[in-house]
């Protein structure tokens, strides 16, 4: 794909959004909570893979994690542009205020990117017990699997899910998008 | 992933559990024996976290672990975490995608860098309403595959039926579009041996062919075939869209063919969307333009075989090649629409607005649901004038247009 988005096949690059758009797409609005910046990062991010199709690292992991960074760093400089920089004694308010709401769009997108890529026997468990409400026992039922094994799924699901939550102590980028560059 | 990685000290501490947010209201679950109560080991009880944070065990259960947390640090540390994990979940599924959104974002990539392999214009209709379907297609579970589909089109002058579901229809499109492959020499999705050329014959064979009702697996290669038949007219260069491509009864320049493959793609996705309920927009108004500018150019040569099986009124007079004779005036309205002038006696006239012997106006998308054998001759044009032999004549060589 690297290769032929270089040679500038146009029909690659449909391939490309084919691929990954949803992706971008509900990341951004999940960053961004708006229909119309997501739509505009989502041109941003495709328009900067297209013109700089080098700058994807194979080494450094999937391209659909590397469209995954771009995208989150192009909402966060947009969300950081919208909201704005304050002067005046509130400023510092403000900026506490602004980076705990990147912070907070930040998780809820990799969540959602956890969620995504997770297997689909983590995900199918977890939507059956969340979004439909089923009891685990149920839940194992329809999964056509013992309570012990939907048991683990559920936890295991959780457990992934829970690296997409920053926490304070540990500086380092959570480990949402695999390898960060 | 483990998370059991905590030093075992801490195992021995307790913690005030009274910071732990409870789960929302335990499962109404019947109990019934086994269900919980005490005696479960840590084992059982660090298993049953997830469940937990998720309220999805029984209230004994759900007892149990509640219990279990006031004496085990190290559980109580998860459960913490897990129930913050359920916070992050939501209900409001993967947001529908503007499906427009695609031509805007490939416009505005290929204005900040010309493509050195552009897709060619004729073959895109084809690239967007193939995209469009499988947009569509993403998020369906297997209620929506198998979900039962009624095909319509117009045979033997009236409405022709089938019964299919989503998956069929998919594998429909599938051995058609694998025409437009075998013509360009790339693999055929009926493979190598003898097959039927006629569209009809195709579907039948493939669907024939597979030992049990399609499913969801038919969208990979039903989607790979489109993305590679774009791909190779890409390459292929100047001259390609001359190509000519056998359809059985007649045949149509890849040009023509693939613009035909776009116009059944937007309207069994219209089927589709109708099956589940799903709205579905007609094309961009361009890409209509040229799926109505294609039928018209068809309809000649159609009421000509129409004529020669006694179906249609005979010709009123010889008209030398090239030179205009009487005409048609399709006026079309709406996005996308325009004027046409359908020559009536030969295909190798010319319609011309001098030589108007009547005039029907329709909607676009109208036109194209005629064309696509969806609604009946009798009841498609709005506004009818003049000869009305003509009339009748070119709609229902419009209907006629339609199949399987």
């Amino acid at each position: 794909m690297q290769q032929r988005l270089a040679r500038g096949e146009a029909a690659a690059l449909g391939e490309l959004y084919d691929r990954f758009a949803p992706l971008v797409h509900s990341q951004a609005h999940r960053m961004l909570d708006d229909e119309e910046a997501a739509d505009l990062v989502t041109r941003e991010v495709f328009g900067y893979v297209w013109e700089n199709p080098d700058a994807y690292d194979p080494k450094q992991g999937p391209m659909r994690s590397w469209v995954a960074r771009l995208t989150h760093r192009r909402s966060v400089e947009r969300l950081r542009a919208t909201h704005g920089e304050a002067e005046g004694p509130d400023a510092r308010a403000h900026d506490e205020e602004l980076e705990h709401r990147v912070r907070k769009a930040t998780a809820a997108a990799r969540a959602d990117y956890i969620v995504a890529s997770m297997p689909a026997s983590l995900r199918s468990a977890l939507e059956l017990a969340y979004v439909q409400r089923r009891d685990y026992r149920q839940a194992a039922a329809d999964l056509g699997v013992t309570g012990d094994e939907a048991r683990r799924r559920l936890r295991l699901g959780l457990q992934l899910l829970s690296t997409a939550s920053p926490r304070p102590p540990d500086g380092s980028a959570p480990p949402g998008y695999g390898p960060t560059s | 992933m483990s998370s059991d990685t905590g030093g075992s000290g801490r195992d021995e501490e307790r913690l005030d559990t009274g910071r732990i947010p409870r789960p929302r209201d335990a499962v109404d679950d019947s109990p019934s024996a086994g269900d919980g109560g005490p005696g479960l080991s840590h084992q059982v009880l660090k298993s049953l976290l997830g469940a937990w944070a998720l309220s999805a065990c029984s209230a004994e259960e759900t007892a149990a672990v509640e219990e279990h947390l006031t004496g085990c640090a190290r559980c109580a540390e998860e459960a913490l975490r897990l129930r913050d994990a359920v916070g992050l979940l939501h209900t409001d599924g993967s947001l529908d995608l503007d499906p427009m959104l695609r031509s805007r974002v490939l416009e505005g990539c290929l204005g900040r860098r010309p493509a050195r392999i552009p897709v060619p214009s004729w073959a895109a209709p084809y690239d967007a309403e193939t995209a469009r379907l499988d947009a569509l297609l993403r998020d369906f579970g297997d209620a929506e595959w198998h979900a039962p589909v009624r095909l319509k089109w117009f045979e033997d002058e009236r409405q022709a039926h089938r019964r299919t579901t989503v998956a069929g229809v998919i594998s429909h499109l599938t051995a058609v579009d694998g025409l437009v492959s075998a013509a360009l020499g790339l693999d055929d999705p009926l493979g190598n041996g003898e097959k039927p050329l006629s569209p009809t014959g195709r579907t039948e064979t493939y669907w024939s062919s597979a030992y049990h009702p399609p499913t969801r697996t038919v969208r990979e290669p039903w989607r790979d075939q489109s993305h590679t038949l774009v791909r190779t007219v890409s390459f292929a260069g100047r001259g390609v869209g001359e190509l000519s491509v056998p359809y059985g009864a007649f045949a149509l320049p890849l040009e023509d063919s693939l613009l035909e493959r776009a116009f059944e793609c937007w309207v069994h996705g219209g089927d589709i969307a109708d099956a589940v309920d799903y709205p579905y927009e007609p094309p961009s108004p361009p890409h209509l333009h040229r799926m109505i500018d294609l039928a018209a150019r068809l309809l000649p040569a159609t009421l000509a075989g129409r004529r020669r099986a006694g179906l249609a009124a005979p010709a009123r007079g010889l008209v030398t090649a090239g030179a205009p004779g009487r005409s048609l005036h399709l006026e079309v309205e709406g996005r996308g629409g325009g004027d046409w002038y359908i020559a009536l006696d030969s295909p190798a006239a010319m319609g011309s607005p001098d030589h108007t012997v009547a005039q029907v106006a329709l909607d676009g998308v109208e036109f194209c649901r005629l064309v696509a054998g969806h609604v009946p001759p009798v009841e498609a044009a709005a506004g009818q004038e003049g000869d009305r032999e003509a009339i009748s004549d070119v709609l229902f060589a419009a209907a006629s247009l339609s199949r399987l």
